[in-house]
């Protein structure tokens, strides 16, 4: 196995800058590794082993040429397969696109591109990114690296696991209610999930567009900024882009110095359903918090109580809506036209056999929350919900500077363990959906391994709306002190595969 | 608030142009009842006057200049076509025959 399947992103980058190393060295090393393991992982749906090596080339030709390369130049990614590649098939889990190849690149695809990163392929997601274990996928699960009988995470199970499989140092997910920063939890790897309209939505299939968010997955909080930094920054292409100067994310992952700093424990994000494990973590990350020079105080959030349903009203509403393009006329599956059956009879027939259950379920309950006579009771009140989150997400911010409690309630659970109980997968996204709701900004990083089942535990830190820069300095300070603790990496400690 | 019967769901179904087999009819319900369950508490704050938030952010229609520029050729626009004819998009029948 190469060594530099170790490196993190701004090593690679830096050796392929000085020299040590050719882009295309990386890039096949990479290829290998994927070889070598996605057969038992299933992290990728597609890999794009000569588009690949040709980013590598160009980036090799710069360089030989004398040209200046970016900070990330010819570093390997795994994207998700919800962000449309040119020429590259984009399935985003479903029947209903398979064998879709986009005809353009979303804007995130070409900032990558850009950047001289180096994209290996599409990675595997719960189908159009709606469930918390990526077993939703038409196209089978992703299992955690750190023991494959267990789910990565969701929906972007697929990025977290090529992470952790040393398949790539960097990753795109995307986050609606959890997407990236679950799976960075119950894979020991850091996602973040930026403030809403950070990151360009131009060529990302929709879910629920005023929760949608990409992001950046990465090993290290430092990568993860610098991943931040390459992506983020306004777009005239989407409608919701902020244009506003991106927050010094990479100064702030580098400052490793957080004294002074105020830091608001979430009360509600305790008690009944959290594993032991995950909050014995969790209260020694915030103990070395305090030791680092934090300020620590005990932060109440009373309508977080509600997040979790009022989520599961907005989210399926607007998918509801978001998923109607899926009609079997201008592109995706077609099933049932055989001269008989009319236009609508062949949308219909094509969307049962096109979409999976958790779709499925999701479209009639979002259906009904918006028909009449149950739209004020349901989507009405959970628009009040969101009123009532960001307004105790104001309160708690005018004492804080930023929010912290776990990532997920508990560690990675046994594929299949949840797959028909859909209530039980929604509680996975509890602690993680306020910030969807509010649209500002939230990381996940490792803080250990729970001891009763040896799998990694996430902190969640949160942020205010364009703040995004804190959650790098909290991030990159913890980090800092746990591997010191440690002596090395918590993914050092995952097993061989 | 009532649950959801399996009427109402065979109901949402054809308006979400779904074609469910009965048998995924039944399981659904079920499914949905529960969940309906679950997410009802929102309506704890039904009577509150509280204003409703659709978006994080104040949203703006954002207007390019309508100047001719490059876009999709039709065969690029038509590759993903579940079928194409003359540079159209060709679909089933959408009017009855009488």
């Amino acid at each position: 196995m190469s060594e530099l399947i170790r490196y993190t992103a701004a090593q690679t980058a830096n050796a392929i800058a000085t020299g040590e190393v050719s882009a295309v060295e990386v890039a096949q090393a990479h290829l290998d590794r994927i070889d070598a393991v996605d057969k038992k992982v299933n992290a990728f749906l597609h890999v794009d082993t000569e588009g690949a090596l040709n980013a590598a080339r160009a980036v090799d030709a710069k360089r030989a040429a004398g040209e200046e390369l970016g900070p990330l130049a010819g570093v390997p990614l795994a994207l998700k397969d919800v962000f449309t590649t040119k020429g590259v098939p984009t399935t985003c889990g479903s029947k209903m696109l398979e064998g879709w190849v986009p005809p353009y690149d979303a804007t995130l695809t070409s900032r990558l591109k850009d950047a001289g990163v180096v994209i290996l392929g599409k990675t595997n997601m719960d189908e159009f990114a709606m469930g918390s274990s990526t077993e939703n996928s038409a196209f089978g699960p992703t299992g955690n690296p750190w023991d494959l009988t267990r789910i990565p995470g969701g929906s972007g199970g697929g990025s977290a696991a090529a992470l952790a499989a040393f398949e790539a140092p960097l990753a795109i997910g995307t986050d609606t209610g959890g997407s990236i920063r679950q799976p960075g939890a119950v894979t020991g790897t850091v996602g973040v999930k930026p403030t809403y309209g950070a990151v360009s939505r131009y060529g990302l299939v929709a879910f629920s567009s005023s929760l949608d968010q990409g992001g950046p997955c990465a090993r290290t909080v430092l990568d993860a900024a610098l991943l931040h930094e390459a992506i983020a920054g306004h777009d005239p292409l989407d409608s919701t882009s902020i244009n506003a100067p991106v927050p010094p994310v990479v100064e702030a992952a580098k400052m490793r110095d957080i004294r002074g700093m105020r830091i608001g424990v979430v009360k509600e994000f305790a008690g009944e359903g959290y594993q032991a494990g995950v909050m014995q973590r969790f209260n020694e990350s915030v103990e070395l918090l305090r030791e680092l020079g934090a300020e620590v105080v005990e932060v109440s959030c009373p309508s977080f109580t509600l997040a979790l349903p009022a989520y599961y009203l907005i989210a399926p509403s607007e998918a509801s809506s978001n998923l109607a393009r899926f009609d079997a006329m201008r592109y995706g599956l077609r099933v049932g036209d055989d001269g008989y059956h009319s236009a609508e009879q062949v949308t219909a027939l094509t969307r049962e056999a096109g979409f999976g259950d958790e779709v499925k379920r999701r479209i009639i309950l979002g259906t009904y929350a918006l028909s009449s006579g149950y739209y004020d009771a349901y989507y009405g009140s959970a628009q009040k919900v969101r009123t009532l989150i960001s307004r105790d997400f104001d309160t708690a911010f005018a004492g804080v500077d930023v929010l912290v409690s776990p990532t997920t309630p508990t560690t990675a659970f046994a594929i299949g363990e949840r797959a028909d109980d859909p209530m039980a997968m929604y509680l996975a996204d509890l602690c993680t959906i306020p910030s969807n709701l509010a649209g500002n900004a939230a990381m996940s990083l490792p803080v250990g391994l729970a001891p009763e089942d040896n799998l990694p535990v996430g902190l969640q830190i949160i942020a205010p709306a364009m703040a995004d820069d804190r959650l790098y300095r909290v991030g990159g300070a913890v980090e800092a002190a746990l591997n010191d603790k440690w002596g090395h990496t918590l993914l050092e400690e995952a097993p061989a595969l | 608030m009532p649950g959801i019967t399996r009427e109402e769901v065979a109901h949402l179904a054809r308006l979400s142009r779904l074609e469910l087999a009965a048998e995924e009819l039944d399981h659904f319900a079920e499914q949905l009842d529960v969940i309906i369950g679950a997410v009802a508490r929102v309506s704890e704050v039904a009577g509150q006057d509280v204003p409703p938030t659709s978006h994080p952010l104040p949203l703006t229609n954002v207007m390019r200049a309508d100047e001719v520029r490059p876009s999709l050729t039709p065969e690029q626009a038509l590759a993903g076509a579940p079928a194409a004819e003359e540079q159209r998009f060709r679909v089933p029948q959408i009017l009855g025959e009488d």
